[in-house]
């Protein structure tokens, strides 16, 4: 009795989560003019209203690039970081992985804040650079956080074999350690990527006048009313941010079974 | 330079960027905004350099920001509590579930990847006037005209518990997946019942995930201020939004300064207790 009744519970709050979600994209198939119910039938003209909306698609281009740079640049500190972490014995350990982690244990709108104050005083204002040095800050710890955790299960002879059968550490690096490595950088950039194109808190706080990122527009566009276009615009988003990372699980699960490993 | 030398070297090398870019980026303007709260703001030009404590004056003993720092306070209490209710049977259900635990643990993932102004906004097409939950209503006769859900503390609570509550039950997954359970077998097999196997010893043993759950979910509840304005009415502003308001809308930064600090001394000290009780490991498992 006692485990039927938690299984009841544990469905109405999966419910609870994904309800919500599941109605934005319902609404945005919706015909009707208003972004809310009754449904008047399944239509696909917000959809096109969004390809056709400018402001949209710039907010996409601009919320994409910052993406893309941020997860490559994210990426790189963060796998050399956990690098020297997982493989060195290093002094102040401890120190040195709460520091690396220490953005997203500051309040999102203290670091927002100090960014802003603390980059316009040497002479950087609210611009793209700022929103992209933002961007990665925010998003260096979980890549560390998520890399290291990968890192672990990389084993250390197999290096050694590499060095001890003549390669050169560079031609070690190259043909042994950063292929076992790439699910890990994979999964470090497509967290970041996936982050940055969510964040919202500290974005407001950096972006310039005129410039929007995809959530911000969003939030622009509640200001007035919620509208269908806004319901697709959500459907894009989830299946954006969620269709890619099990895309690229399940890619790494057929590279993986395909190496054989 | 001797190999030794090189490979000592070596993961400093590895470290400095991402050290130099934390240090750049978090810890320097940090100082800076510290040094900043005591500057003042002049009506016209550049703000007064100087050491005036104007600003912390009128963070600390306004009563208008003493009522909103409460507030966010008993909004981030409410939300955690909500998220600890909801989220430990859930996360107990996925931890010993027989069934498909993969596709479970697959779908508790999942809202981490779905946007948060999404999840935030959903709630309108839900609690608003012509939502689904008024259209149910109303069909069903309960009401003749809709109810008003929408722009209330209520929301806004609701809107950060469906956001924080991942969070929870993914900490207490962690914990929960870590317990031996021939522990609650041996309770059983002595005499316990499964309710009292459960409470004193299973419970207990999930104390630490419970913990690093609840205090992401607090310090994250406290520090937000897009979902009080998407879902919150004029009168439902949490701290967040006054730091929001003076450095974007009344550009006084000064002040803006001294009340991200005020949050970030509030919120650290939380943070400094739960590390000197539970340390911080527990954290970095459940976000890792």
């Amino acid at each position: 009795m006692g485990w039927n009744l938690i299984r009841l519970y544990a469905v109405l709050v999966y419910l609870f989560m994904f309800l919500p979600v599941a109605v934005v994209v319902l609404l945005s198939f919706n015909a009707s003019q208003f972004g809310a119910f009754p449904m008047t039938g399944f239509s696909m003209r917000w959809f096109v209203a969004l390809w056709e909306n400018d402001a949209v698609m710039r907010a996409f281009r601009t919320s994409l690039l910052l993406g893309l740079l941020c997860a490559l640049i994210s990426t790189t500190l963060g796998i050399l970081a956990s690098l020297a972490l997982v493989r060195y014995r290093i002094p102040g350990r401890n120190l040195i992985t709460t520091v690396l982690i220490a953005p997203i244990l500051v309040p999102e709108v203290v670091l927002a804040v100090s960014l802003l104050l603390f980059l316009n005083f040497i002479g950087i204002g609210k611009s793209f650079l700022m929103l992209l040095a933002g961007h990665v800050i925010f998003t260096l710890p979980f890549v560390i956080l998520v890399v290291q955790a990968r890192l672990v299960g990389i084993r250390r002879d197999v290096e050694e074999a590499a060095l001890s059968l003549g390669a050169s550490p560079r031609q070690t690096f190259f043909s042994v350690t950063l292929p076992l490595l790439m699910p890990a950088v994979a999964a470090g950039a497509l967290f970041a990527f996936t982050i940055s194109f969510d964040n919202i808190t500290g974005t407001l706080f950096w972006k310039p006048g005129g410039v929007e990122t995809v959530p911000t527009q969003i939030f622009a566009m509640l200001r007035h009313s919620i509208s269908p276009e806004i319901n697709a615009l959500g459907t894009v988003m989830i299946v954006l941010t969620v269709g890619l990372p099990l895309l690229g699980a399940s890619l790494a699960r057929w590279l993986s079974m395909k190496r054989g490993v | 330079m001797s190999i030794e030398a090189r490979e000592a070297r070596q993961p400093w090398i590895l470290l400095s960027p991402a050290i130099g870019a934390v240090t750049l980026l978090l810890l320097l303007p940090l100082v800076f905004i510290v040094v900043y709260s005591f500057w003042l703001r002049s009506a016209v030009g550049p703000d007064i350099v100087g050491f005036h404590f104007d600003n912390w004056q009128r963070a600390l003993s306004d009563p208008f920001y003493r009522y909103i720092l409460l507030n966010t306070l008993k909004i981030a209490a409410i939300t955690t509590v909500l998220c600890a209710v909801l989220g430990y049977p859930a996360a107990y259900f996925v931890a010993r579930s027989k069934g498909n635990k993969m596709l479970l643990l697959l779908m508790l993932m999942l809202p981490f990847w779905i946007s948060y102004i999404i999840r935030t906004m959903s709630w309108i097409n839900i609690l608003g006037s012509s939502g689904a939950l008024n259209t149910l209503l109303m069909t069903l006769g309960l009401t003749s005209e809709p109810l008003r859900m929408l722009y209330n503390e209520g929301a806004v609570i609701l809107g950060l518990v469906h956001f924080l509550l991942p969070f929870m039950i993914l900490n207490v997954f962690v914990s929960l997946d870590g317990i031996d359970t021939s522990l609650e077998d041996a309770a059983n097999s002595l005499g316990a019942t499964r309710w009292q196997a459960f409470l004193q010893v299973t419970l207990p043993l999930s104390l630490p995930g419970l913990a690093a759950g609840g205090l992401l979910c607090f310090v994250l509840a406290a520090g937000s201020y897009v979902t009080p304005l998407v879902l919150g009415g004029p009168r439902d502003a949490m701290f967040a939004n006054l730091v929001y308001e003076a450095i974007i809308t009344q550009l006084n930064w000064p002040l803006g300064s001294a009340l991200s600090l005020l949050l970030l001394f509030v919120l650290g000290a939380l943070v400094a207790l739960y590390n000197r009780f539970l340390g911080m490991s527990q954290l970095t498992r459940g976000l890792g």
